[in-house]
């Protein structure tokens, strides 16, 4: 019996907990819908998370609940931790905050189904409950491991370059043929306890597996994946408790990440088969050696001439890519937009989709900077002005903005969808040295007639050109 | 078996649902999109707080014990760290 509920009221309870469960994945829905505009966004998120405080709520008159001390210190500790990572966290580390809730969402819904599956066991779960059981443990788990992973690899913990060895993908296939081989085991024989262990153990090894020999570059694939992974483990985890609020939420992230996901992969221009299985792309590091222009030459303009340029543009893109971000410029870059704004200048962000770690990454660094977000413009909308602009400035972005992934189909990235800053009447690019991008390929844009290379650290770099438009 | 089709029922729905709702979510809002996601997934806890509190409990009280706090992190930490993103996203003029 629940402390919580009166007698007369125990036959009421089922029936407000059902009714309340609707109305929470209705809030989820409704939150999720509010995200499509940065103005209702940050309303959305707050109909979600009163969505998800009506789902706990009731959850606690369930009338199998009968003590509140494990209840209390989970959370009690469990939003403690939370609170303080949340509020911690740099906005360039997001995506490390986001692997790591990943992996904590994953193991959460593998460790409910297990719960259940222990409470029941040794009696007998039908098939379908055992499926969703077995699918729940695989998922949740290897997403748990596979996040980890993730973390350390943006993190800097491990090296960002793949991790491979001989016959790599032999191993990873014998090991989830193992995990297939004892599953069928353990529909044979449901009340094996110890038949569970070993498939959770292959479970965590899955998880290593399938992301060590993933690149650092391609790390917003496999965010996005794993974030839908995590929904699909809570859908399924739905499944074994017979939950709808479980299966309807969980569905939710687990389309929200399989959408982002498949963006990802165009945006790269790389199947998702090929991420996962391909083990290409380095660790995107950017050596800062300088590189041989084999024998092209490329102009450099001087901090003054560019003030010019600029302060007499009717428009000017900026193309941010991670760079700026590492260079820690994104204050820098907006101040100089300012003073051009000043000057009535139209100024405009083109951002593409892997200008960050994980999508969005990079408009969410802008947006800090104090970046007014209707000058954020994704690839396509900028795409159609660039033509129309009278400058671009390309900041710590390289293989984003190569022409050969349009121009040269005998190139590596041809056929990856960029941002067609060739287009406009000049371009300017912000640039360390005459080093190559994460793909390792040269840029035809450097050696292009209406193109310029202002070589220096960005932030450095910006700096200059406020003192010029300073000035003027 | 007629429970399991219910179940199918609502998770085809479900998933119809967000792709509609989540490709209307624009580039810019990517990261809080996952992040919020991230926190939703955390709706794991419903079942982690049933799990937990079962009488005779050997093992399924302290597995559940363990994954209202990973997610409790998910569902705290996850809306918290959305809305400090989205305070940020500000058109000129907004204070």
């Amino acid at each position: 019996m629940n402390p919580l509920v009166p007698e007369f009221l125990s036959d009421f309870v089922p029936t407000l907990i059902h009714l309340s469960y609707l109305l929470a994945s209705v809030l989820f829905i409704l939150g999720l819908k509010r995200l499509s505009s940065p103005a209702t966004a940050r309303s959305g998120n707050r109909l979600a998370a009163l969505g998800m405080l009506i789902g706990v709520a009731v959850t606690l008159f369930n009338r199998e609940i009968i003590s509140f001390q494990y209840i209390i210190a989970g959370i009690l500790i469990g939003a403690v931790i939370g609170a303080v990572l949340a509020r911690r966290v740099k906005m360039t580390s997001m995506p490390e905050l986001v692997s790591m809730f990943n992996g904590f969402g994953g193991i959460a819904s593998a460790l409910v189904a297990s719960g259940e599956y222990f409470r029941i066991a040794p009696a007998v779960f039908a098939t379908q409950e055992l499926t969703a059981l077995a699918v729940s443990l695989l998922v949740g788990t290897m997403t748990f491991t596979g996040s980890l992973v993730a973390f350390a690899k943006l993190r800097g913990i491990i090296g960002g370059a793949p991790v491979v060895y001989p016959g790599y993908k032999v191993v990873n296939t014998l090991v989830f043929v193992a995990f297939l081989v004892f599953t069928s085991l353990f529909f044979l024989d449901p009340g094996n306890t110890g038949l569970y262990l070993v498939l959770a153990g292959i479970a965590l090894l899955i998880g290593l597996l399938l992301v060590l020999p993933i690149g650092g570059a391609d790390m917003p694939v496999v965010i996005s994946l794993l974030n839908s992974l995590t929904g699909l483990a809570a859908s399924a985890t739905g499944f074994v408790l017979h939950n709808h609020l479980l299966i309807v939420s969980g569905t939710l992230v687990g389309a929200a990440g399989l959408i982002l996901t498949l963006i990802m992969c165009k945006a790269m221009n790389r199947p998702l088969f090929n991420v996962l299985f391909g083990s290409f792309g380095g660790n995107g590091v950017d050596t800062g050696l300088p590189g041989t222009a084999g024998g092209k030459t490329v102009k450099e303009v001087t901090p003054s001439d560019l003030a010019i340029m600029a302060a007499y543009a009717r428009r000017v893109v900026i193309v941010p890519g991670y760079g700026l971000a590492v260079a820690q410029a994104q204050h820098a870059v907006r101040e100089v937009a300012d003073m051009l704004e000043a000057r009535k200048v139209d100024v405009r962000y083109g951002i593409h989709p892997v200008a960050g770690r994980m999508p969005g990454h990079m408009n969410v660094l802008l947006a800090e900077a104090n970046v007014p977000y209707p000058q954020l413009f994704d690839m396509d909308d900028i795409n159609k002005e660039l033509p129309k602009s009278d400058l671009v400035l390309v900041i710590g972005a390289n293989d984003v903005v190569n022409p050969d992934a349009r121009l040269n189909t005998s190139s590596p990235i041809y056929g990856m969808p960029i941002l067609n800053v060739d287009q406009a009447q000049n371009v300017v690019i912000f640039k360390r040295s005459l080093n190559t991008g994460y793909a390792g390929i040269d840029n035809q844009l450097f050696y292009a007639d209406n193109s310029y290379l202002f070589f220096g650290d960005a932030k450095k770099s910006l700096e200059l050109l406020q003192e010029s438009l300073k000035e003027l | 078996m007629d429970l399991l089709f219910v179940h199918l029922f609502i998770f085809v729905l479900a998933a119809f649902v967000g792709f509609e709702v989540i490709s209307k979510v624009p580039p810019t809002l990517h990261t809080p999109l996952m992040s919020g996601a991230n926190a939703i997934s955390g709706i794991t806890i419903v079942g982690a707080l049933l799990v937990a509190s079962h009488t005779g409990c050997v093992i399924t009280c302290h597995l559940g014990f363990i994954a209202i706090i990973f997610a409790t992190i998910n569902v705290v930490g996850g809306f918290m760290v959305t809305d400090r993103m989205l305070e940020m996203f500000k058109k000129k003029g907004d204070e």
